[in-house]
């Protein structure tokens, strides 16, 4: 079968991905954006947002699908598969997918990144039995039951509030001694009074058989031990890009971030790197998209030059 | 398009246990994000299995009985039940293609 043909292949659906369709696509780009998983990436299963500028409150499921239709009304076209693999040509790049081969002349990668695991024994094993990824998802299974949410960040306290809705008390494990959390966040989370936290500790396995039973914990300062019975427990320790079908292509950060100039060009011509996954991203829906944008601009200027006579 | 049809608590049994052929339960609720992402993909699944695999879905929310009774702790989640017993669990969004060749494995 020969290659299918387009201006401008975006891979990943998620706020950079979507943006830079929506644009592409405006520009009168023939654009795919390819998704192996979930449109919206990593917003599909926050429950709410509400730093997106102009809109108040949004669920994060819904705003990535209302994402996809402004970018679909445009023209792109949504390929649900995965990409297995970018080859760069004399003038354009070769993509191996799940729907077979295709042939573009830029490449605008928004793969993003994933939440990272414990590591540690017990997680593995009690996976959708007490240990989630997704607060939105599974907080409704625990009501009035104690939980326990791993991580200080945004994601942390954001899931953590929101498993406050059902849970009779969140216990917030946090490695260090304060959060890393945005202030309003932290505010409302010392506010809630289901909330407690365990300062400077770590999670050292995860006990249970057909069900999560309870934590070990370890303090870091002290390395005295302890055990914490609970139900649940939401992990959010933060997260690790998708690079793996760039990595002999593109120089990395120590994290596995892509390398961009301020155009979200990467090294190779045609091939941009946009949100999440690329070097100091603010990582925010907002900046997501308007890394996406910015990409999606840049491309058809390449194209212009490059092959508009 | 052979739409999964609902179950309940009350018609588990006789739907989803004494059922002759292999059955696919989704369980699912409302609020979930990615369980709106796997109801399209089971309904094509339903479509390429028609006649040999029965589909159907189950609200937790108001069905939280069977919810707890399998143990289902994260939704989505996939139980394929064979004569009455679970033969295969496929808990959060997977694509088509990794659902099928899960399915083709317990049927």
């Amino acid at each position: 079968m020969p290659d299918r043909h387009c201006d401008i292949a975006i891979i990943g659906a998620g706020p950079a991905g979507l943006a830079a369709g929506l644009y592409a696509a405006r520009a009168r780009r023939t654009t795919v954006l390819f998704e192996r998983e979930v449109t919206g990436g990593q917003i599909s299963t926050t429950s709410i947002i509400e730093n997106y500028p102009g809109i108040d409150e949004v669920d994060g499921f819904e705003l990535g699908q209302r994402m996809q239709r402004q970018a679909e009304k445009y023209g792109t076209e949504m390929a649900l598969t995965a990409v297995s693999a970018i080859e760069p040509r004399e003038s354009s790049f070769r993509l191996a997918t799940g729907n077979g081969d295709y042939s573009a002349r830029t490449v605008i990668y928004t793969s993003g990144a994933d939440y990272n695991k414990l590591g540690i024994p017990g997680e593995v094993k009690l996976t959708g039995k007490g240990v989630s990824y997704c607060a939105t998802c599974d907080a409704a299974f625990f009501k009035d039951q104690v939980c326990a949410v791993v991580g200080g960040g945004d994601a942390a306290m954001d899931e953590g509030l929101f498993v406050t809705r059902f849970a009779s008390e969140v216990h917030v494990i946090h490695r260090r001694d304060e959060l890393r959390a945005s202030k309003i966040l932290q505010e409302r989370a010392f506010a809630n009074d289901k909330m407690q936290f365990h300062w400077d500790t770590v999670v050292t396995e995860i006990e249970g058989d057909d069900a999560v039973k309870r934590l070990l914990l370890k303090n870091v300062t002290t390395d005295e031990t302890s055990m914490l019975d609970i139900a649940a427990v939401f992990i959010f320790i933060g997260l690790t890009p998708n690079t793996t079908l760039v990595k002999d292509l593109l120089k990395l950060d120590g994290d596995g971030h892509i390398y961009v100039n301020e155009w979200m060009e990467t090294e190779v011509p045609g091939l941009f790197a946009a949100g999440d996954v690329r070097v100091n991203s603010a990582r925010q829906v907002a900046t997501a998209a308007g890394d996406g944008v910015t990409a999606a601009i840049r491309a058809d200027h390449f194209i212009s030059e490059h092959f508009d006579s | 398009m052979a739409k999964p049809r609902d179950v309940t608590d009350s018609t588990f049994e006789a739907e989803v246990l004494k059922a002759e052929k292999p059955v696919l339960v989704d369980f699912w609720a409302p609020w979930c994000g990615p369980c709106r992402m796997v109801a399209p993909v089971v309904e094509e699944l339903a479509d390429d299995y028609a006649g040999k695999v029965d589909f159907v879905k189950l609200n937790t929310d108001e069905n939280p009985d069977t919810a707890v009774k399998y143990g289902i702790r994260s939704i989505p989640t996939l139980l394929v039940f064979k004569e009455g017993e679970v033969a295969g669990q496929i808990v959060g969004f997977r694509p088509k293609s990794d659902l099928a060749q899960r399915l083709d494995a317990v049927v």
